[in-house]
């Protein structure tokens, strides 16, 4: 146990310090680093000043050690359009992204988890097969346009929602909040749906697939021998049983949903991370870029590394698989 | 699968010829109406792909065509000339149908040539760790394990945030995203390939390595990797579009179809919906009708990988 997590800790750590290569190299290969690293308007003088500085007469390897210690110090450079630590600007639109990613799993969940079960339970209905059209659909639409269709519905034709914005946001804990308040609501309700959609038909999926795998089951049967009301057997004894993958792809599906947050964001004006990476690319404001990448990847590594410490903690399968087929 | 489990014996078919398993299929595939509806539509709409000089009213590109006096009309009306607009116009007064025929090709050629490239490129490198086992396996898998386990937006969005945009990147962005899925599939089926007789067969004649590899076992693993294929290009395409719309994919001069919706969308707030909209709609028909018919190709070529 103790060899399988460390193993896994040190492979967490290579995969770091490889992007930390590989947005290196992005850089200070592909790109001419004094172009990237310098604004665009300075002077002759204030260049080979900066370039002195930022050790860019250094050999590559040196300056590469230069960047990691910076990096490892939160140190990713400053914003050139909003003269800030990249690395604050990028935390300070965290909260809204992360206010968009949570609501969209709550509703993905409300929505796809009944759905799923109706589903699961009436095999044969014609609800469920529009329900399961439906979700196809949901899998095949490309997000971005969703998103504009329910700006087009929801925002211009039938005026409900607003389209774009974060709207009011009240204070808790020191960050800015939308869902606190009514405007800020309203604002959230039609990006959360959007970026909700995608996994709703995913949970839908899994819990139909999981009603259909346990129902025939002998524990099942048994409930029922009992003489147990049907809302307990499902709502209990049935749900118990598929709620293990619906929640595992739950944790795995939420750095997706803040990674895909990206096109939502940009389509409806959402002031969070993924607007400003979007918006920075557009501009060319390096400095952001990276520390957006450095930040997501570290994310990344971090959601894998929990849920693979939990499985090895919960399944002993898991440490024993990986050792080859 | 076990080892022990026989394959079916082979049909042999003496008065058809080699043509009746493709034949079978073939059959096959058309029981379904879903696939033939699919299958249908995405003829139609290759057909317009290659065609779009031939039979677009407009072309997009040549400005002595458009007229700005056009720009921005509805659905159904009628230019200076006295052409109709069946689908109106956009912000330069181009005729959003001709437009919308014109990013088809665009679309088209960037899914399928990344699922192209991406799949010989994930294809060899899963059969390679298949068939030599040991490190090159282990580190193989290892980066497909990895780049898996990233969101297929955030691996383009860092790509092309550092290349720049352009036809070509983009490509190179979406073989990047997608090879690992088919080096999964290739060394998944190659495993159970390789076990079999005619792999002993060929290895004992001492024929070279790469033969054995591209022409006695990469044929036999295609089916799912060509189920795989077709439903990548669909994914492929959604993702261009979706990366065209964030502005970082094919630039303005070769506007796909993610790029004509992003055009019409500082339009949208102002009621002038069909800018964007039908773009989409093109857009939405090419990835269903993809979808319908890979799906039914999963049925007929893999029975197993059924829901």
């Amino acid at each position: 146990m103790t060899a399988a997590v460390v193993r896994r800790l040190l492979q967490a750590v290579m995969v770091m310090l490889a992007m930390t290569v590989i947005v290196f190299i992005a850089i200070n290969v592909i790109g001419d680093p004094v172009d990237i690293l310098i604004s665009p308007d300075a002077d002759q003088i204030e260049r080979a000043r900066v370039v002195q500085a930022l050790g860019l007469d250094l050999p590559l390897w040196q300056q590469y050690l230069r960047f990691l210690w910076a990096a490892l110090h939160g140190d990713l450079g400053e914003s050139y359009v909003y003269n800030e630590p990249a690395i604050r600007v990028i935390l300070e639109r965290l909260p809204a992204t992360l206010e968009l990613a949570v609501a969209a799993i709550l509703i993905a969940i409300v929505v796809g988890v009944p759905l799923g079960l109706y589903a699961g339970l009436r095999p044969d209905g014609i609800l469920t097969r529009v329900i399961m059209t439906v979700s196809i659909l949901g899998f095949s639409l490309p997000t971005f346009w969703v998103g504009l269709v329910l700006i087009m519905f929801f925002g211009v034709q039938l005026g409900w929602l607003p389209s774009g914005g974060r709207g009011q946001t009240a204070e808790l804990f020191g960050v800015q909040w939308a869902f606190l308040t009514k405007d800020g609501l309203a604002h959230l309700i039609l990006p959360a749906v959007n970026l909700a959609l995608f996994d709703a038909c995913l949970i839908l999926r899994l819990t139909r697939a999981g009603v259909a795998e346990v129902l025939p089951l002998d524990f099942v049967k048994f409930a029922r021998a009992k003489g147990l009301k049907e809302t307990r057997v499902i709502g209990v004894h049935v749900s118990k049983n598929i709620m293990i993958p619906v929640v595992t792809i739950i944790g795995l599906e939420f750095g997706s949903i803040v990674a895909f947050s990206v096109v939502t964001e940009s389509v409806f004006s959402w002031p969070g991370m993924g607007k400003l990476i979007i918006d920075s690319i557009n501009v060319l404001d390096r400095p952001i870029i990276t520390a957006y990448l450095m930040a997501t990847v570290a994310f990344f590594v971090i959601i894998n590394l929990v849920v693979d410490l939990t499985y090895t903690a919960l399944d002993p399968r898991v440490r024993l698989q990986g050792e080859g087929p | 699968m076990s080892v022990d489990t026989l394959p079916p014996p082979m049909p042999v078919e003496v008065e058809k010829g080699e043509e009746a398993p493709f034949r079978v299929l073939v059959r096959a595939f058309f029981r379904s109406p879903a696939a033939v509806t699919g299958f249908v539509l995405l003829t139609a709409i290759i057909g317009l792909a290659l065609l779009a000089p031939l039979i677009t009213p407009q072309n997009p590109y040549d400005l002595n065509q458009l007229d700005i006096m056009d720009s921005r009309l509805p659905p159904g009306s009628q230019s200076m000339t006295g052409m109709t607009f069946w689908l109106g116009t956009d912000d330069q007064g181009r005729d959003m149908l001709s437009g919308i025929i014109y990013g088809l090709r665009i679309s088209l050629g960037v899914g399928v040539s990344s699922a192209l490239f991406a799949a010989l490129f994930g294809a060899s490198l899963g059969l390679l760790a298949a068939y030599v086992g040991g490190r090159t396996e282990t580190a193989i898998m290892r980066i497909v394990d990895l780049q898996l386990s990233f969101p297929s937006i955030l691996v383009a969005l860092m790509i092309l945030a550092f290349l720049g945009k352009g036809i070509l990147n983009v490509v190179l962005a979406l073989v990047i995203v997608e090879w690992a899925t088919y080096a999964r599939a290739a060394r998944g089926t190659a495993l159970v390939e390789r076990r079999k007789e005619y792999m002993e067969a060929a290895e004992s004649l001492a024929i070279p390595r790469w033969r054995i590899l591209f022409v006695h076992l990469l044929p036999n693993c295609l089916p799912p990797l060509i189920v795989i294929a077709t439903v990548q290009v669909a994914r492929a395409i959604s993702l261009e579009a979706t990366l065209s719309f964030l502005g970082l994919g094919v630039p303005i001069t070769e506007p796909s179809l993610g790029l004509l919706v992003a055009n019409g969308y500082q339009y949208m707030l102002s009621g002038m919906t069909w800018i964007s909209f039908y773009p989409g709609v093109a857009l939405l028909i090419t990835v269903v009708a993809i979808n319908l018919v890979g799906d039914r190709l999963r049925d007929v070529l893999n029975p197993r990988g059924r829901e």
